[in-house]
């Protein structure tokens, strides 16, 4: 018998801060407006989708000590813009990125089982780490955490959370109102955590949520990132949406859980991913072309151009050739708050295949950012994109995508319209919610009975 | 019939704690307490003090369980314990009403002002325009150790100087917390988003300001990374007892509430606070004070005592408050209303004994007999908080200073 077919995941990422956002299309709203958030929303519960995700970003992004004006700026508060999306949408999953350096555990706790209470169920923790002065400004922490320590802390900050979840069972609450008794365990909530970066003890206050505890995801690349998330994520949101580069991550991801104790259908592999469609193929590769253009303006280049050079860069010409001198290989200071910085990480070397390059295509400045940045991965009809996802799911690229539009709120609607029902035809991905959690949606078990045989049916 | 002449009308608001104040509420069989952890049960609650015309509603909140001492908690299991994030129980009721303030209660000691701003902010553009907040501080070690990032003195006597100097810093840390809160609402100008394609840019960045706050527990750079908020700022309230927080009220907020006991006491706490606005220099800006009542109301006021001596038997003591408690009808209390208004005070902010049994008392009752005094309004008549309250939307300070500049 050949290998049944996998179901597809689908996640809604909600455009943002970023070039890949086409703020200046006609038809982009608001980035800030709860209306959008809100529109967003249920067209991706409309498709029947896993969840919304949110990123975020504590520091508005600089470049040559000034902030960066080019691209969308501005985002709202996570754990609000989530509950408040709780009360318009019924079984979407609320995803939300929150860093674990600049929080506490016991407010963050406290944050996502309010969240998991106020969703029935549909709270999922984005885990990343932080580690800079320049965010820390921002926080009574400051930017003292030495970078070798912000997964040491994102692991001890997450463990915590767990124990303070777990410190109510479930049937604590009795409410008996003839006899008087509104709690069977006096002690509901206890916890007592020592360790290297939490020292803490007391009790918690917010009863067991439905889901017991978040789902858990992991945006880390590092080798120290994919052992975390072997460790102890339900998901990871992974960068690798082409087919060699996913299979890859998801070969090597995958086989680190097991030294863990956990078995492969744990952890869910879930990159983000872009989308452009069109009636025909040719017509989205003509979209996705002019949609390169917008996301790339001539400013925008030299911008991109300034990560690897590390010099102001505002005097050449974006429809020129590439700048003639050698990237500053100093401390990088031009460009603060973005993680492209960390991306180029032998700028001579990138200065010269880029300059090579160039040379060979007679490209100017922005026709290199444009051809070697990021492009959409998966552009063509929807009957085309439909099957290209389902390959890759079902050729372990991934385990479905969290799709990235580039237009605000309604890039998501013709994908609704025109990919999922293909994708339901093929049997791949549901028609109808078929539970109301997001651990459901995601076929994971509740936290207490991951050893159990629950999964035994997926 | 009452023969009060009208007189100007004032505000009310609700203060929304589990299944209501006093501590045997949750016994009453209209209280829903397995309800309390689900967001239908706090829509259910906004959505009455809606259909009432309130102001607004608070949301209390803190960083432990709750508790019958003062400073520690209890090993109690005949009330209520556990409770939600107020500002996510906000959030989450904020699209399911129309014109209802929303005003979370926030603690200002252990946690951090840039994220709150940004909470509230969001609180603000999810509700448009009826955001707020209560801010509070705590002195239980207890709830320093859920942090581990300091200790805070164990209070040993209340009239020490040393319990003096502690409560002094954590109001004063308060603050500072709220000036951060209102710098980062105003970091961005309002038309900071210019999404101008001709040059490229989606701001003038020109318009967006570091607030460069230095303080003794923390500094903030900023900006914000949140928009400033429709309001502009959103409500600022304090619940305030005494000389240290009355100078918070005075200095930092747009509402403060009270518990004065009788007619004299607070015609003395609003000359306390109006004195100490003085001394801030914000005499002209308009600042309400309202008065904490805990409230028992039903038609037959025997009625009213008679349940509070009921659910006193039920807790197996006498209820305490630090705000007067008041059982009677509600004509009773619009009297006392009208009575305590007449000292200087713009309104009040009544606590249900029982959610859902004095909550719709409130709306059904002592509304529309403040109505027929022409005491209280007949209808929503602006689409924010702040309108609702007659204060206009703040200029931002930062768009001065460049108008200046």
């Amino acid at each position: 018998m050949s290998k049944p077919q996998k179901q597809i995941h689908l996640a809604a990422h909600f455009p943002g801060v970023n070039n890949t956002t086409v703020w200046s299309d006609p038809r982009a709203g608001s980035h800030i407006e709860f209306s959008s958030f809100a529109h967003f929303a249920r067209t991706a519960e409309r498709a029947k989708f896993d969840f919304l995700f949110l990123a975020e970003g504590l520091r508005l992004r600089e470049q040559g000590g000034r902030i960066y004006d080019l691209d969308v700026v501005g985002r709202p508060d996570t754990f609000t813009i989530l509950a408040a999306l709780a009360a318009v949408t019924d079984r979407l999953g609320l995803t939300g990125t929150i860093n674990s350096t600049f929080n506490e555990p016991y407010e963050v706790a406290r944050q996502f089982a309010s969240l998991d209470h106020l969703s029935d169920g549909r709270s999922a923790w984005n885990v990343v780490t932080s580690w800079d002065a320049f965010t820390g400004e921002n926080f009574r922490r400051g930017g003292f955490l030495p970078q070798e320590e912000r997964y040491s802390r994102a692991k001890e900050f997450l463990a915590t959370t767990h124990e303070l979840f777990d410190s109510w069972q479930g049937d604590e609450i009795v409410a008996d109102q003839s006899t008087g008794t509104f709690l069977s365990d006096a002690k509901a909530g206890a916890f007592v955590h020592e360790g290297q970066h939490f020292d803490i003890h007391g009790r918690f206050n917010v009863p067991r949520s439905p889901q017991g505890r978040p789902v858990i995801f992991q945006a880390g690349d590092s080798d120290e990132g994919r052992e975390f998330a072997a460790a102890g994520a339900d998901a990871v949101f992974s960068r690798y949406a082409t087919l060699d580069a996913g299979q890859a991550f998801y070969t090597d991801v995958k086989s680190r859980l097991a030294k863990y104790g956990r078995r492969t259908d744990q952890l869910l592999i879930l990159p983000a991913a872009s989308f452009v469609l069109g009636d025909t193929d040719a017509e989205a590769e003509e979209i996705a072309k002019d949609v390169r253009r917008r996301q790339v303006s001539g400013a925008t280049a030299l911008k991109h151009l300034e990560f690897v050079w590390n010099r102001d860069l505002s005097g050449y010409d974006p429809e020129g050739p590439l700048p003639d001198i050698e990237p500053d290989l100093g401390e990088h200071h031009i460009a603060r708050g973005r993680a492209q910085v960390r991306m180029y990480r032998d700028p001579l070397a990138t200065a010269r295949e880029w300059r090579e390059l160039a040379e060979a295509n007679n490209w100017s400045i922005r026709d290199l950012v444009i051809e070697t940045g990021n492009r959409q991965n998966f552009v063509g009809s929807p009957q085309t994109v439909a099957r290209t996802i389902n390959d890759y799911v079902q050729a372990d690229a991934a385990d479905g995508f969290i799709l990235v539009p580039h237009i605000t709120p309604g890039g998501l609607d013709e994908f609704a319209d025109k990919v999922v029902p293909l994708l339901q035809e093929q049997g791949v991905f549901r028609t109808e919610y078929e539970g109301t959690t997001l651990r459901d949606h995601l076929g994971l078990a509740l936290p207490d009975d991951e050893s159990g045989a629950m999964r035994a049916a997926s | 019939m009452s023969s009060t002449p009208s007189s100007s009308p004032l505000h009310l608001a609700v203060a929304l704690d589990g299944t209501g104040w006093h501590p045997a509420s949750w016994r009453d069989p209209v209280a829903r307490p397995r309800e309390l952890f689900t967001a239908g049960y706090w829509a259910d609650l906004v959505a009455e003090a809606e259909r009432g015309l309130l102001d607004f509603v608070t949301i209390e909140d803190g960083l432990g369980p709750q508790s019958s001492h003062f400073l520690d908690p209890d090993d109690r299991t005949d009330q209520v314990r556990g409770r939600l994030d107020a500002v996510l129980v906000a959030s989450r009721v904020a699209p399911l009403t129309r014109h209802i303030g929303l005003v979370p209660t926030v603690v200002a000691t252990h946690t951090e002002p840039f994220h709150l701003s940004k909470a509230i902010a969001t609180l603000d553009y999810v509700s448009t325009g009826r955001a707020g907040l209560r801010v509070q501080i705590t002195a239980r070690p207890t709830e320093a150790a859920h942090f581990g990032r300091r200790t805070i003195p164990r209070i040993e006597a209340y009239d020490a100087p040393a319990t003096q100097e502690l409560v002094a810093d954590l109001f004063d840390e308060a603050a500072d917390y709220v000036e951060v809160v209102r710098r980062l609402w105003d970091s961005w100008e309002d038309d900071a988003e210019i999404r101008d394609v001709a040059t490229g840019r989606f701001i003038d960045r020109d318009k967006l300001h570091y607030i460069d706050f230095e303080g003794r527990h923390f500094s903030v750079k900023g900006p914000s990374i949140t928009p400033r908020p429709p309001q502009g700022q959103p409500l600022v309230t304090a619940l305030a007892h005494d000389t240290v927080p009355y100078r918070l009220v005075a200095r930092a907020a747009d509402v403060g509430y009270v518990t004065p006991h009788d007619t004299a006491q607070a015609r003395a706490i609003v000359a306390e606070i109006r004195a100490e606005q003085e001394a801030a220099g914000r005499a002209a800006e308009p600042l309400h004070v309202f008065a904490d009542l805990v409230v028992f109301l039903d038609d037959d006021p025997a009625e009213a005592a008679a349940r509070l001596d009921r659910l006193d038997a039920l807790a197996g003591e006498e209820y305490t408050s630090d705000a007067r408690v008041f059982a009677g009808s509600p004509a009773q209390l619009a009297d006392l209303l009208q009575e305590l208004q007449a000292t200087g005070l713009t309104g009040f902010r009544l606590r249900p004994a029982v959610a859902g049994h004095d909550l719709p008392a409130i709306t059904r009752g002592l509304v529309p007999e403040l109505q027929r005094r022409d005491a209280f309004r007949r209808a929503y008549e602006a689409d924010t908080l702040r309108g609702l309250l007659g204060l206009t939307r703040p200029a931002n300070r930062y768009a001065a200073a460049t108008a200046v500049a």
